[in-house]
């Protein structure tokens, strides 16, 4: 390709995400522009293409980003080529959402013609104006029977102040506006500007591993062209690699010879550790590169650590190589090793948020057949001493004796909530008994309200989500971001079984709400802990106090003292049964406790109704 | 060669709300079409003499006089015994007439097994079994009428809203009778049943585990003081009237087990008959065996088996004949098991015996699945 070429082709290349709240549609649109442009023979279409987990699609949850190139041959009779970038659509993904559409020049933004805008809409536009992303919005499931796709026209319009007359209506499921989608990537969304002469200067904003092939850098290229063979130069890193292979996804890896100017693909060139090719790195050409890297993104830490430990003591290296595994693909996940008395060897893994951990836990389970326990998750307290020293604690039986403490800072967060009105007064409950403070409630139109609240992450990740869609009746939308920290009057609450502390069930409480949650868990812990041979005491603890117990009776009678025939096998199949049930549990000191055990204190506020 | 045999008569008057064993409403059943296969079944086991004989149920007693007689000869006819055999029947109070007493005697039935559960007849009627007590008291007096003189009785404690004073009433009242032989169940609910599907709705008002427990103690209390040996974690007799039938499954040997849904074990092999009506009759008609499952036990098994069955018995496990039989002293081969339960102080080994503690009893499950090891 010469240069006029390559510059004429960038005339017709558009980049462009889609945003959506979770369920508007956004996957079954992706599965209908796929279909249009003829990505796919209709043998290879399978609904949700780009979810390609099973555990995506099982769930309808995009996890991992997608990036596609899509030709389209539109009314005025050029081809152009579309990169899709696909993004996931849950809070715990925001970081993941911000990578995707800096790769990007437009967003098609789609809202559900009966729901209309939802707290995580808003976040993410809010992402795609700040990337200076030019948006399309689209009002999709116009064909179901509640839609009313002129209020939410306007709802577009008052909330989030987008110019929505010429917003297309669309039914990705029934196949409607399809085109006019298209047409109006081809007419609005600018194309990429760069220059393919100058030194190469390429985004990375996604990777995964394989095991052939190494790490595969997805890239999207901003300046330049990059070649088979070339040498090129992580600029974050300085490290430099050959290129092997580089090509886009059709969705189907299809190798090419070249990228450039607002081409979005991927790069490997036999890169062994993922930590060679930070995402939002910028790669160059190792001679004459670029002098200054793209902007990339701030790396998002963990919000929500746990511990994760084999039921089975013996499979701590399993556990240890599905954590290696699932990291490779997936850099927001951290862990390092750590040690219970209660559980033994097992680790403290960091997430990105309470999705990200359910999922991580399920793939271990899954994908690798491990039994897990997994402890309360915990957000990462800072703790300043009397001495003037400073802590991180991200393990609640790490926190320092409380005469040693000054004072501890929680993270604190902005919850936005939007529900119908008829909720308003349920949802601000909910909140205020999660220490929650008012800080602004909006109408959007008649009906709904978006209310923002400020309140300690540690609420939101004591089942708080369950709660609002429990007492909303799943019609509230959620959305947080982080805030900073506040100093709160927090203590750790120990629990004792058999009148040894438990490590793994310590967890940090306000002191205001500390009795009434000590009651409440050792009433769980008893319902959840099955009777042993000897009667066990649950104490809950603050220091050396015991603020609440409750007593686990001795198992009395288990005989099967039954009539029977002679059908032995099923005598022996139960004993089996009761016998395996003991085996998903775990031996703390001498009491067996099982699994959910360790999550009661997640569960505590069912027992408040 | 196989001594024993369970014949199963899978029909019923009325289902029990508790029961879980293969059995259908008797109306338009094909009763004499069954005892016919029934015979035919009992014709392919191999030629020899029975120590043991049991019909169960379902309830036999159910079956006209007719179809009584039929089955009694047909079982003296397919499956000869020796003198001094135990020959035993179950029975359901008020079914049992004297005539029906009469028909079973002259068969040779010299033992009855009578499902009494309770004297109390509220209790009885929300179980679901349509007798009385009376019925109960009738019944007995027509079986030492018409000449037996080994009889048993079944009462199950557990049941819903029961107490500990109901429980050891009817005991109390059981024992009164002063007969040879007890067994007191207690109520477990299975799947499939009447008191399941109200446990699952939450409408099953059971007693709490510490009073099953309390009940539990207090009939074996009540058995000791009449004179009644515990030999079996439910049964209790007068020395010398133990249940032969019973130990036969206790003492891990062979049995047949004829009739639909009837379970065996014979030459090493555990097998399952199928338990829908027709699904048993069609092989049979064609002088096949109507098995469903069948399958050969591993030595491991067997040893397995030998202990979780044994310790139910209140001797325990012999080590010379575990030894015997195994080539192996099972203060070996379970020695983890062993050593763990007899620190939990349920189990102990006593001269040339192994056996459950009082307190092993109350938590048998506990000491049986500490001997699966797999």
């Amino acid at each position: 390709m010469n240069n006029n070429d390559r510059l004429e082709r960038q005339e017709r290349i558009r980049n462009f995400s889609i945003i959506a709240h979770i369920d508007h549609g956004k996957s079954t649109l992706a599965d209908r522009i796929l279909e249009k442009t003829k990505a796919l023979t209709a043998r290879e279409m399978k609904s949700q293409l780009l979810d390609s987990m099973d555990l995506e699609r099982e769930r309808g949850i995009t996890i991992k980003l997608n990036a596609v190139q899509l030709n389209y041959t539109a009314k005025d009779g050029k081809e152009y080529i579309f990169h899709l970038i696909d993004t996931p659509g849950h809070v715990d993904f925001t970081y993941e959402v911000s990578r995707s559409l800096a790769a990007c020049e437009g967003a098609i933004l789609v809202v559900d013609a009966a729901q209309g805008i939802e707290a995580q809409t808003l976040a993410n536009v809010y992402l795609a104006l700040d990337n200076d992303l030019e948006i399309l919005p689209v009002i999709n499931k116009i064909d179901l029977p509640a839609a009313e796709p002129e209020r939410v026209r306007k709802e577009v319009e008052d909330v989030i102040g987008l110019d929505a007359s010429e917003a297309v209506l669309a039914s990705a499921k029934a196949g409607i506006g399809i085109e006019d989608i298209l047409e109006q990537v081809v007419e609005k969304v600018p194309a990429p500007t760069g220059d393919p002469n100058a030194p190469l200067k390429a985004l990375i904003f996604d990777s995964i591993y394989d095991a052939y092939r190494g790490v595969i850098a997805y890239i999207r290229v901003v300046d330049g062209t990059v070649k088979v063979g070339d040498k090129v130069k992580m600029m974050a890193t300085g490290k430099e690699f050959e290129v092997t292979e580089i090509g886009v996804f059709t969705p189907k890896t299809t190798q090419r010879d070249e990228l450039t100017v607002g081409d979005v693909g991927y790069l490997a060139a036999a890169i062994k550790t993922v930590g060679d090719t930070q995402v939002g790195d910028t790669i160059t050409s190792a001679k004459n590169g670029a002098t200054e890297a793209l902007a990339g993104y701030r790396k998002l830490n963990p919000m929500v650590y746990c511990g994760l430990y084999p039921i089975d003591s013996s499979r701590y290296n399993d556990l240890r190589e599905a954590l290696e595994k699932l990291e490779l693909n997936d850099s927001a996940l951290q862990y390092e090793p750590e040690t219970s008395q209660a559980l033994g060897f097992g680790f403290r893994c960091g997430f990105l948020g309470l999705l990200h951990m359910e999922i991580i836990q399920e793939r271990i389970e899954r994908e690798f057949k491990i039994d897990l326990i997994t402890t309360a998750p915990s957000v990462i307290y800072q703790v300043t001493m009397t001495d003037g020293e400073e802590l991180r604690i991200d393990n609640p039986s790490d926190m320092p004796d409380p005469q040693k403490i000054a004072h501890v800072e929680e993270p604190y967060v902005k919850a936005s909530i939007i529900v119908p009105n008829d909720y308003v007064g349920a949802v601000m409950e909910l909140a205020q008994g999660k220490r929650g403070i008012f800080i602004d409630m909006q109408y959007l139109d008649t009906n709904r309200v978006s209310v923002v609240y400020e309140m300690p992450l540690s609420e939101i990740v004591y089942d708080f989500f369950d709660q609002l869609k429990s007492s909303t009746k799943g019609y509230a939308s959620f959305d947080y971001e982080l805030i900073g920290y506040k100093q709160s009057k927090l203590v750790k609450m120990d629990i004792l079984l058999n009148t040894e502390t438990v490590d793994a069930l310590s967890f940090i409480v306000h002191r205001d709400f500390a009795y009434e949650r000590g009651k409440i868990i050792v009433e769980k812990l008893k319902e959840l802990i099955p009777r042993q041979q000897f009667e066990v005491p649950i104490q809950a603890a603050i220091g050396n106090k015991i603020v609440a117990r409750s007593t686990i009776k001795a198992m009395r009678k288990n005989v099967l003292a039954k009539c029977y025939g002679g059908d032995i096998s099923r005598k022996r199949k139960l004993l089996e049964k009761q016998k395996e049930g003991k085996k998903r549990m775990k031996q703390v000191g001498s009491v067996e406790v099982p699994q959910e055990a360790f999550m009661a204190v997640l569960k505590m506020d069912d027992q408040q109704k | 060669m196989t001594s024993a045999a369970y014949i199963h008569i899978p029909f019923c008057h009325q289902i029990c709300h508790y029961c879980d064993f293969n059995k259908v409403f008797m109306k338009n059943q094909p009763v004499e079409e069954y005892l016919k296969c029934l015979d035919g079944e009992m014709g392919m086991a191999e030629p020899g003499h029975y120590q043991s004989i049991f019909v169960g149920g379902g309830t036999p007693t159910a079956l006209n006089e007719k179809q009584l007689a039929f089955l009694t000869r047909s079982i003296a006819e397919r499956l000869p015994v020796l003198p001094g055999v135990e020959y035993t029947f179950e029975a359901n109070p008020g079914e049992l007439t004297l005539e029906k007493l009469r028909i079973l005697k002259e068969g040779g039935v010299n033992r009855l097994s009578i499902g009494v559960q309770s004297f109390n007849d509220e209790h009885l009627k929300r179980i679901g079994r349509m007798h009385t007590k009376q019925d109960v008291y009738k019944t007995i007096q027509d079986a030492e009428k018409a000449g037996f003189d080994h009889v048993s009785i079944d009462l199950i404690y557990g049941l819903p809203e029961q107490t500990l004073e109901d429980a050891v009433d009817t005991v109390e009242k059981a024992l009164a009778l002063d007969l040879p032989h007890y067994s007191a169940y207690s109520l477990i609910i299975e799947p499939k049943t009447v008191f399941y599907n109200l446990m699952a709705k939450g409408k099953l008002p059971l007693p709490k585990e510490e009073s099953e427990a309390d009940m539990y103690e207090a009939v074996m209390n009540s058995m000791e003081a009449h004179g009644l040996v515990q030999y079996e974690i439910s049964n209790f007799a007068r020395p010398g009237f133990e249940s032969r039938h019973n130990l036969t499954y206790w003492n891990n040997e062979e049995y047949y087990g004829f009739g639909a849904g009837a379970h065996g074990y014979v030459n090493g092999e555990r097998y399952a008959n199928f338990g829908p009506l027709k699904k048993y009759m069609e092989p049979i008609e064609e002088m096949k065996w109507p098995r469903m499952t069948a399958q050969k036990t591993t030595a491991q098994e067997q040893m397995e088996e030998e202990m979780f069955l044994g310790l139910r018995k209140m001797e325990g496990v012999s080590i010379s004949d575990f030894e015997k039989k195994y080539k192996k002293s099972p203060l070996h081969v379970f020695s983890g098991p062993v050593e763990e339960m007899k620190n939990r102080g349920l189990l102990q080994v006593k001269n040339n015996f192994i056996c459950l503690t009082h307190n092993g009893k109350f938590l048998g499950n506990e000491v049986f699945q500490s001997f699966l090891i797999q």
